[in-house]
């Protein structure tokens, strides 16, 4: 841990976020938004995947379960994906996720879910940043 | 016109089929419901002789859904010789959309089933009522007019039969199978779609995040995870379910709440436009645990979002095998 994060835990609590970024386009934005030097909150650690069709529910509540105070899943917007329909299968999924887990009153702004492309660092550090308020505003995970 | 007669003129149209498809060698098997060992029970049983019809029965008991003997996880419906057996099964409106929405997912021909319908008129909580008498022994049951009586040793006692059904079978919009594809034999029904405000689950989802998980919480403390409502379920046919697969282990196997909630999180979004609403889960469960609640919002989640109802058509898409470029997606993050 480097010594800034130790300080800014010591003053205020910040989230632990786990982003699921899809290899072709959202982790390639990520790197870009890197590159560029635009800054976004260190919170997110970032786990690649094939696409956002291949983020199953299990990835979600199982983080959740595991302590990660919010999820961020990210893939190619729809019509760019590399697998032609990766992003489309999954957008029905998130939908229907995001519902169940609304029902069993998970607040819906813990899992989070954006389109980003190659293309656009900027777009990602801002979704990112978005995304890092609403789930600090919700606090700590306390459930499961 | 009382229950008692309403059903015993079921029970007869119902054998009267069986009894022909058999003798005509339509069928090689009927998988109907016969006399559970119980009050109140009844157990699945499957008839390969035409004089055996009359052991078949119909009475407001017949909690099974019996499509789950169609898709089970050893295929027993084969003859060595004959391949897949020509079956005719006793099914009430769930049991049918069940044996369609099977079919669209592929699990079976309904060149080889055919769906013996009967209108049912809603199959009773005795969970409920085995709770309501406490700690008495139930000896006999016997329903007349449009009342439950339960007999025991030393008591009487009644109970209102629209009352003490399943909280599901209230909210029942489908009684009698849905006719597709011809598959459909005795009383069966043309069905396109259905109508339904959820106004039993407001009340629900107007309540705040913490309060509806403490509400859930609440509701499913009692589960063991004996997983009978898996068991149960016509439409948990898989080999390998998320629960047994031990690489990876996406949950812990134990009764923790935190493991329970997974559970049933998990079952009820792989259920999503699948879920044909039988109550099975919840007539079956050892613990008295109620899944109306989520029964109810899975099929609301396909209906709203999805427009779709499970089981009634062979030929609509279910919303999870399927994808559109125009999906809503009103719940992606955008920015300001």
């Amino acid at each position: 841990m480097t010594q800034t994060e130790t300080k800014t835990e010591s003053e205020e609590w910040t989230p632990k976020i786990i982003a699921f970024l899809c290899n072709w386009c959202s982790y390639a934005g990520a790197d870009l938004a890197g590159v560029s030097r635009i800054q976004y909150p260190p919170n997110i650690r970032i786990v690649r995947v094939p696409c956002s069709g291949r983020v199953s529910p299990f990835f979600i509540i199982k983080s959740l379960m595991d302590g990660w105070d919010g999820v961020v899943i990210s893939g190619c917007h729809p019509g760019d994906c590399h697998y032609i329909s990766g992003n489309l299968v999954a957008r029905r999924r998130f939908g229907i996720i995001r519902d169940v887990l609304e029902f069993f009153g998970i607040e819906p702004g813990r899992v989070n879910f954006m389109w980003a492309s190659a293309a656009e660092g900027e777009r990602f550090a801002v979704l990112i940043r978005k995304a890092t308020k609403i789930i600090k505003e919700l606090g700590p995970i306390k459930k499961f | 016109m009382g229950l008692e007669e309403d059903n015993k003129k079921i029970e007869e149209s119902m054998r009267e089929t069986a009894r022909k498809l058999l003798e005509d060698k339509e069928v090689d098997a009927v998988i109907g419901y016969t006399e559970g060992t119980l009050p109140m029970s009844s157990m699945a049983m499957v008839i390969t002789r035409a004089e055996d019809v009359d052991k078949l029965i119909w009475n407001n008991y017949c909690y099974i859904n019996l499509a789950t003997y169609l898709v089970p996880r050893i295929a027993q419906l084969v003859d060595p010789e004959k391949g897949d057996l020509k079956v005719g099964v006793i099914s009430k409106g769930c049991v049918g959309r069940a044996i369609i929405h099977l079919k669209v997912e592929g699990q079976l021909n309904l060149d080889n089933v055919k769906i013996i319908g009967i209108p049912c008129n809603g199959i009773i909580d005795r969970k409920r009522i085995e709770k309501e008498i406490g700690q008495k022994e139930i000896l006999e049951v016997s329903t007349s007019g449009n009342e439950i009586i339960v007999k025991g040793r030393d008591f009487e006692e009644k109970f209102a039969f629209d009352e003490y059904i399943l909280n599901v079978c209230k909210q029942c919009k489908v009684k009698s199978p849905p006719n597709v594809d011809d598959a459909c034999v005795g009383e069966c029904q043309e069905i396109e779609s259905v109508s339904d405000d959820y106004s039993d689950l407001a009340e629900f989802e107007a309540l705040s995040a913490e309060e509806k998980w403490n509400h859930i919480t609440e509701l499913l403390e009692q589960c063991t995870k004996c997983h009978a409502c898996r068991e149960a379920c016509p439409m948990c046919y898989c080999n390998l379910c998320f629960v047994d697969q031990n690489k990876p282990i996406w949950f812990g196997k134990t009764t923790d709440l935190s493991d329970i909630i997974v559970f049933h999180l998990i079952r009820s979004i792989h259920l999503v436009g699948r879920c044909v609403a039988c109550g099975a889960c919840t007539s079956v469960c050892p613990m008295g645990i109620d899944l109306n609640l989520l029964i109810r919002k899975v099929e609301r989640i396909a209906k709203d979002r999805f427009d779709f109802t499970s089981g009634l058509s062979s030929k609509v898409m279910p919303p999870m095998m399927d994808f559109s470029m125009n999906d809503s997606q009103e719940f992606m993050l955008e920015e300001d």
